[in-house]
């Protein structure tokens, strides 16, 4: 009897700490090793984005617009589900550098880096470009996304175009709030007359409770041929 | 049930050795390639998009 309980007691006590032990490899795999697979993907889209760009013939290319003019403004052209297309920056976040983004929100998109939402406007558009991004785990690209303070620069690096938006300020909602997705957010219907970028992510962190977003709106348009935008410079 | 397994691996205090970091390896694997990734949905810090409500949670 007293055998049938101390194996009983035995068993009991080696599955708890089995339990401990996978559940502090968890959060070794969620802290540590996303970061690792969300780094790779950023490497390999990066390379893939570089390639693009470089081999990619430019648009508004001498000729193909009036002579004597300057080239029309330069749509940036749809991206692929998945595809990157375009890096982001955040001079103000000591360290940020930049981030590859990707097109597309699903879970395997965000794997990858932030994503742009493929109904919203794209980088430069007239209307509002929806990027959401994790805030921890997978890289963590929204991490310090509270941080930001109106008057902040984030930059937007197309294959032509520097796109530099001004923070205007930051807000908590609701995760159904789709209406801050709006081309003018929070005005369903109304006709866009300025270029808005708007940035979700998921508050507090670890938490689904509440999304952080944090709204831009364009300031600067700068042809690469041009240079860095000042946002940019001295970075 | 370790008991059980250290008793059961053969080849002696070398072969149970090798056999429980085989063993070892083989599970942490498991873990990380199949179990985690397959768990990791269940929880909300994925979360990082506006959904227009419950019945679309399909998105993160």
């Amino acid at each position: 009897m007293n055998d049938a309980i101390r194996t009983g007691l035995r068993g009991l006590g080696q599955t708890l700490i089995t339990i401990g032990v996978v559940v502090l490899l968890f959060c070794v795999y969620e802290l540590q090793v996303t970061n690792l697979i969300t780094a790779r993907a950023q490497d390999r889209l990066g390379d893939s984005l570089s390639r693009g760009w470089a081999e990619a013939p430019r648009q508004g290319v001498p000729g193909s617009g009036v002579p004597g003019q300057p080239p029309p403004a330069q749509p940036v052209a749809a991206p692929a589900l998945g595809n990157a297309f375009a890096r982001l920056y955040a001079p103000s976040l000591q360290g940020f550098g930049s981030r590859v983004l990707v097109e597309g929100v699903g879970v395997e998109d965000l794997k990858d880096g932030p994503g742009h939402i493929p109904t919203t406007a794209l980088p430069g558009e007239v209307g509002n470009a929806v990027l959401s991004g994790h805030r921890t785990t997978y890289g963590a690209p929204f991490n310090r996304w509270d941080e930001l303070r109106p008057g902040d620069a984030v930059v937007l690096e197309t294959r032509d175009t520097w796109f530099t938006y001004t923070i205007s300020g930051s807000e908590i909602v609701a995760p159904t709030a789709v209406e801050v997705t709006l081309p003018v957010p929070r005005q369903p219907g109304a006709t866009p007359t300025k270029a808005l970028l708007t940035m979700t992510t998921c508050n507090p962190k670890y938490s689904a409770r509440q999304r952080l977003i944090v709204s831009a709106e364009l300031s600067a348009t700068t042809p690469k041929s041009v240079g860095k935008p000042p946002a940019l410079q001295g970075a | 049930m370790y008991g059980w397994i250290w008793r059961t691996l053969p080849g002696g205090l070398p072969g149970k050795l090798v056999g429980s970091v085989l063993l070892l390896t083989v599970v942490v694997a498991l873990l990380f390639l199949v179990v985690f990734p397959a768990v990791e949905p269940l929880l909300p810090y994925s979360d990082v998009t506006v959904e227009p409500g419950p019945a679309q949670q399909s998105a993160p």
